[in-house]
């Protein structure tokens, strides 16, 4: 007995020398593991630690700590984590984040504790707009962005009226507000339905109501579970023959894998818009890429892309200064600059901390093996900035 | 007023309100005559969507899949039965909700362990993926009506079952009054295991119909069941018919209010805010139908009166 005390203290104090003296680098990801979504935390976390395997888990000379916690699709819970990060694990930087209003629940908590906040996917506007932090950056996207170059697709294929629906919540409604920013012609029709843990998935009312508008266009954003499930029934309906379908965050790596199992091979050839393609044609794309494939024997989604470029990016930082994770203003001024091989392509940083890039037209084909994947198509928008930025006074 | 439209969202909202008979049916059996509040049975529902999955997988046909899955389910809904809700009879309905809680949570994980976080995708024969024209503008997806043909088979069948039968007719009086038929020599315990194995069918049954529609997902029952629970309160517990009329009025509400409120709310407001508060508001209609019809008639539309 009294053997096993000592032994504890020893292991205690061990475990509590490198807090101390700060030898590691720690970085808290909060996303989604549970619930329907799971499946799209399980892609961010798999790419991060690719990301880590290829910096031999060091930034700054130290080691990498990663500290993973699942909101469970829930602001609370996602606060709740980031709190647990911040004042527990004490981390030096907190990543993640699937969901704008898990993000906006759980923002304040990160930054009032003086932690580096990276959104490896949520981006609502008023944090590219009023409510930016210094210590806030985006390795992905303002969430208006993506739907605006859609609408720019829709204006050249000649749509004139178009019906929207989309999940009712803060990132629901930046990508109507993008796509109706850009869009020239006339929206005939608009369904904003309920979204979280209990979201909705029978969309048999908004798709006999998207019929009966007479719509040349239906633009839809349903990220994750709500997908394929969206997709289904938009054939089922018999839509697919007379109103074609536009989408962002809907068809991807996740959605495909369940669409080919199903058959249901309406959505080969649809059009999204993204920032990203997983044959977009780069060194560091393409190994991250492979790596990605062989680890997991999926293709990696835009989810997977921005986390690894996530940890990249702050590897990028802790790089600068050393390692001193204290240099906090060091660390700040080399994220700015986004100097590091992204998985996009070298992109650059706006005021707000929200990356200046393109955005792509993609569409959905079959590769050698046979595999549906969202390929490269061309550029719709060049350099691209949100519409926020002018609102940030750092 | 767009009466095509019109035709097409109220089949939808009878659609919605069979399957949601389906779940409600066997809640309403169990509730009213074990007098056990089964939380669970949406994870039978959830079960019944993985199952019918991953058999549709196996032997390429959705149609073996359904009839592979239904008698799976059954040995769940009995296993859970005996493992777990016969030590529950004699206790209350805290502790109900406590084990029956629990057993959600186990479900939840454990699917996620069978078949990770993903959803699972059941593709439909072509005979079910099509269309149907019932007039010129009234186009409906067949399996929609598949679906409302078979819940309304289903049923039929039910009614006959507890009306027309032995079973059926100690069923109600096991409703009526349990202390009674027990001592009349009725074996209440086996009586209790087939009340709950058809309940468990018929949540399966739901689950297995919807998940063409909307995959099967983790905690896909969580929801349901809370609406599942509001139809029985509404419909009376323990009433099959009050079930039936019951899940058939909030199928139609809830789809009524999704396709028209907003058009309704842009009558008095600005088109932005009706578009935001239209949904939240028709997510509630359901509750506020519960909360009046509780004020008026507290048993429910067909609940038993003076238990």
């Amino acid at each position: 007995m009294k053997l096993r005390i000592v032994l504890l203290s020893v292991v205690a104090a061990l475990t509590a020398l490198p807090a101390v003296a700060a030898e590691t680098v720690k970085i808290g990801f909060v996303t989604t593991l549970t619930t329907p979504a799971g499946a799209l935390g399980r892609d961010q976390i798999d790419a991060a630690n690719i990301a880590l395997d290829h910096i031999g888990h060091k930034m700054g000379g130290k080691d990498v700590e990663f500290i993973v916690e699942d909101d469970g699709f829930k602001p609370e819970i996602g606060k709740q984590k980031t709190d647990k990060l911040v004042k527990q694990d004490d981390v030096d930087f907190i990543a993640g984040f699937l969901w704008s209003h898990v993000l906006l629940a759980s923002k304040k908590s990160a930054l009032d504790g003086g932690k580096f906040l990276i959104s490896a996917n949520a981006g609502p506007s008023p944090l590219a707009g009023k409510a930016c932090h210094k210590n806030f950056f985006s390795s992905s996207w303002q969430n208006d962005q993506n739907p605006m170059a859609t609408g720019e697709v829709l204006n050249s294929k000649g749509v004139k009226k178009l019906y929207i629906m989309s999940p009712n919540y803060a990132a629901g409604k930046n990508m109507v507000s993008g796509v109706e920013r850009t869009f020239k012609g006339e929206v005939v029709g608009k369904d904003m339905t309920k979204w979280g843990k209990d979201m909705q998935l029978d969309f048999s009312a908004e798709l006999a109501k998207a019929k009966a508008s007479g719509a040349d266009a239906i633009f839809v954003f349903y990220p994750g579970p709500a997908g394929p499930a969206f997709i289904k029934q938009y054939e089922q309906a018999g839509l697919r023959g007379t109103i074609p379908l536009y989408t962002v965050f809907t068809v991807d790596a996740l959605s495909l894998a369940r669409l080919q199992k199903a058959g249901l091979g309406g959505v080969l050839g649809s059009w999204n818009t993204m920032f990203w393609a997983p044959d977009l044609d780069n060194a560091t794309n393409k190994r991250f890429v492979a790596d990605f494939k062989a680890k997991t024997g999926r293709y990696p989604t835009h989810y997977a892309a921005q986390a690894y470029d996530a940890i990249m990016l702050i590897k990028s930082g802790v790089d600068a200064v050393d390692g001193n994770t204290d240099d906090q203003d060091g660390i700040r001024a080399a994220l700015s600059k986004a100097d590091f091989p992204s998985v996009r392509g070298k992109y650059r940083y706006g005021p707000n901390h929200f990356p200046i890039q393109n955005f792509y037209l993609r569409t959905v084909k079959a590769d050698a093996n046979g595999d549906w994947f969202v390929s490269y198509v061309s550029t719709v928008l060049t350099d691209h900035q949100d519409t926020y930025y002018d609102q940030c006074h750092l | 007023m767009d009466w095509t439209l019109l035709t097409v969202q109220l089949l939808n909202g009878l659609q919605l309100g069979i399957l949601l008979f389906l779940l409600a049916s066997g809640l309403t059996l169990i509730f009213g005559i074990m007098d056990v509040v089964n939380l669970a049975h949406g994870s039978l529902y959830m079960a019944g969507a993985f199952l019918c999955a991953t058999f549709t997988q196996w032997f390429d046909s959705f149609l073996l899949g359904l009839l592979a899955a239904l008698p799976a389910v059954a040995i769940i809904g009995l296993l859970v039965e005996l493992i777990v809700i016969r030590r529950l009879y004699q206790r209350d309905h805290l502790d109900h909700v406590l084990a029956t809680f629990g057993l959600i949570l186990a479900f939840d994980t454990l699917t996620q362990m069978i078949w990770g976080p993903d959803g699972q995708v059941i593709p439909l024969p072509a005979w079910l993926d099509g269309q149907v024209t019932l007039t010129a503008d009234i186009v409906l997806p067949t399996y929609r009506l598949a679906i409302i043909t078979t819940g309304l088979l289903v049923g039929v069948g039910l009614f006959v079952l507890v009306t027309q039968t032995r079973l059926g007719m100690r069923i109600r009086a096991g409703a009526t009054n349990r202390t009674m038929i027990s001592a009349l020599g009725i074996n209440i315990g086996m009586l209790f295991s087939i009340v709950f194995g058809i309940g468990a069918v018929l949540a399966g049954l739901a689950g297995m119909m919807i998940a063409p529609i909307t995959e099967a997902s983790i905690g896909m029952g969580n929801q349901i069941i809370i609406v599942a629970f509001v139809v029985i309160v509404i419909g009376g517990i323990g009433s099959i018919k009050g079930a039936f009329i019951a899940a058939i009025l909030v199928g139609l509400i809830d789809t009524m209010g999704r396709s028209y409120l907003d058009v309704l709310f842009k009558l008095f407001m600005s088109a932005q805010n009706a578009e935001t508060s239209a949904p939240a508001i028709s997510a509630m209609l359901i509750y506020i139908l519960m909360a009046v019809i509780l004020a008026v008639r507290p048993t429910g539309l067909f609940g038993p009166r003076g238990r």
